[in-house]
């Protein structure tokens, strides 16, 4: 665990793992080195997430991989409080919020919201991104959290 | 629908019998109801990738010939009117006679619906969710119904009345695993979070069973035991990119019934002032909030007026609902349960019969992709 960003669940918890197809690459990569690629459409710029081969706009398949500025607005939350894994039955209650990206077509991140889990969870506030990092998993991985700015 | 059967229902882990076993029992108990030997289906029709696959029941039962065998795409109880629907094209098509719509599902033997996977790592659209402790299919769609209360000002007693209604119609109903097990406003308030905005009696029940349906063809069906009971209109799908990855469909606070309702009200030739009774899909109380609205009951706007325990009750409320206990109290055999109990309001034998019930609806599986809901209709409807 990182000391400058403890982790905000319990370790045990499933690590991803790019998709064995390659989809994902480019986010989990860029997520390594505190950057934040999404999915953008070289040839009608929509931007695009969950990842998908396809444009479902153009049907254009140069679905590349964009950076954009980690920055928000809470679309919706949850706050869970009935651990259903093992890792989790001392962790008490978190939040995971629904973070749309404004710069780049709205599309939605699924994240936790950092801070006092008993927090009240305005939707529509703006969070900014702060990255995660399970370095000495194996192999290491980055998570994209959020924070109320 | 010739007839309709069910096992013993039971919680997680307490049946006495394979799955598989389960799944026979049902067919056999509904072609008895129907007053059909089992050698005469000639079609299997599931969902939600059951396990006993239509092939292998109709060896097991020494069906003469297997015409037609069909697994409906999705997860959930999305299937649950959408097996009645792919059962009754079959039929009106002439590619099969005699078809058993059907779900056997033991939680308890093959892993439970409400506990995230054991495993190290996940890939494709989990790795996006899981590792934020966001796995369960609660914590699925917890954020949709988080957003439409959201928008909508909806209170919280709307989610109690649902769950009231179907713990309140399982008291009469002996099959119901919440039978003799009553809730009270104050039970529910008092009990535990499991995922806001969900606490414990909004969440389905986890069981071992299964349930099944024999469907004919409305000619053939007027020589049974049952009063006849025909399918009006049967829709399934979703909204413009509904199954979009990590919760990016375009319209996230919805039930996903949209399109499909109004298909539904087009093929039934019906409006929603015509249903007398409704059986609503509860994954989730949310799940139902959302689809009531989306069948045009109410406008989202009017819910919590509309969302009163008195209005959904038996015999006389204003849209009796789920009036077998469903599957918060009844049994959660992934909705078929809440089919069949929306067919023996037709027939008149429901633990919570409605008085001169014509037209009985049926939503499946809210908020997965795709969805689906079928009506039902007396004679007097033809």
């Amino acid at each position: 665990m990182s000391k400058s960003h403890p982790h905000y669940l319990k370790p045990g918890l499933p690590a991803p793992r790019p998709a064995r197809d390659g989809l994902d690459d480019p986010f989990w990569s860029a997520l390594r080195e505190e950057r934040l690629l999404l999915q953008r459409c070289g040839a009608c710029q929509r931007w695009q997430w969950g990842p998908e081969w396809i444009c479902h706009g153009c049907h254009s398949f140069d679905m590349g991989y964009q950076a954009v500025e980690p920055v928000g607005r809470i679309f919706s939350f949850e706050r869970v409080w009935h651990p259903v894994h093992r890792a989790l039955v001392d962790q008490g209650p978190y939040i995971v919020v629904l973070v749309e990206v404004p710069a780049a077509d709205n599309v939605r991140l699924v994240g936790n919201l950092l801070g006092d889990p008993r927090q009240p969870v305005p939707i529509g506030a703006s969070v900014s991104g702060i990255f995660e990092h399970h370095s000495d998993a194996d192999p290491p991985y980055t998570l994209l959290q959020w924070q109320l700015t | 629908m010739a007839g309709v059967g069910q096992t013993t229902y039971y919680k997680h882990g307490q049946s006495p019998h394979a799955e598989s076993r389960l799944t026979l029992e049902a067919i056999l108990n509904a072609c008895a109801d129907a007053g059909i030997a089992p050698e005469e289906i000639d079609g299997f029709s599931s969902y939600s990738n059951d396990r006993n696959d239509g092939p292998r029941m109709a060896a097991a039962l020494g069906c003469r010939e297997l015409r037609f065998s069909n697994m409906f795409w999705g997860g959930g109880g999305g299937g649950a009117a959408g097996a009645i629907q792919n059962a009754a094209a079959a039929i009106a098509g002439g590619l099969a006679d005699c078809v058993v719509a059907y779900r056997g599902l033991a939680q308890g033997q093959f892993g439970r619906f409400g506990r995230g996977a054991e495993v190290h790592q996940v890939s494709g659209e989990a790795a996006h969710t899981t590792p934020f402790g966001l796995m369960s299919a609660a914590q699925m769609f917890a954020m949709k119904a988080m957003r439409f209360m959201h928008d909508h000002n909806v209170e919280r007693s709307a989610l109690r009345a649902i769950a009231l209604a179907s713990y309140e119609h399982a008291q009469t109903n002996p099959l119901a695993i919440m039978n003799g097990r009553p809730l009270t406003p104050e039970k529910y308030d008092d009990s535990r979070w499991i995922v806001e905005p969900f606490r414990l009696f909004d969440c389905c029940q986890e069981n071992d069973g299964a349930a099944a349906i024999v469907l004919v063809s409305a000619e053939r069906a007027r020589d049974l035991p049952h009063p006849p009971c025909y399918v009006l209109g049967a829709t399934s799908g979703g909204h413009y990119r509904a199954g979009a990855p990590v919760h990016n469909t375009p319209d996230y606070a919805s039930s996903h019934f949209k399109t499909v309702a109004r298909r539904l009200y087009d093929m039934a030739r019906i409006e929603p002032a015509d249903v007398d009774v409704l059986q609503s899909y509860e994954n989730f109380t949310g799940g139902v909030l959302m689809a009531v609205v989306e069948h045009g009951f109410c406008e989202p706007d009017e819910v919590n007026e509309f969302f009163k325990v008195e209005n959904f009750l038996a015999p006389s409320g204003r849209l009796p609902l789920n009036t077998s206990g469903g599957n918060l109290a009844e049994c959660y055999m992934h909705g078929l349960g809440l089919t069949i109990e929306a067919i023996r309001q037709i027939r008149g034998d429901s633990p919570n019969a409605v008085p001169r019930a014509d037209v009985s609806m049926m939503i499946a599986g809210p908020m997965v992709t795709p969805v689906s809901s079928c009506v039902f209709g007396s004679q007097a409807t033809l």
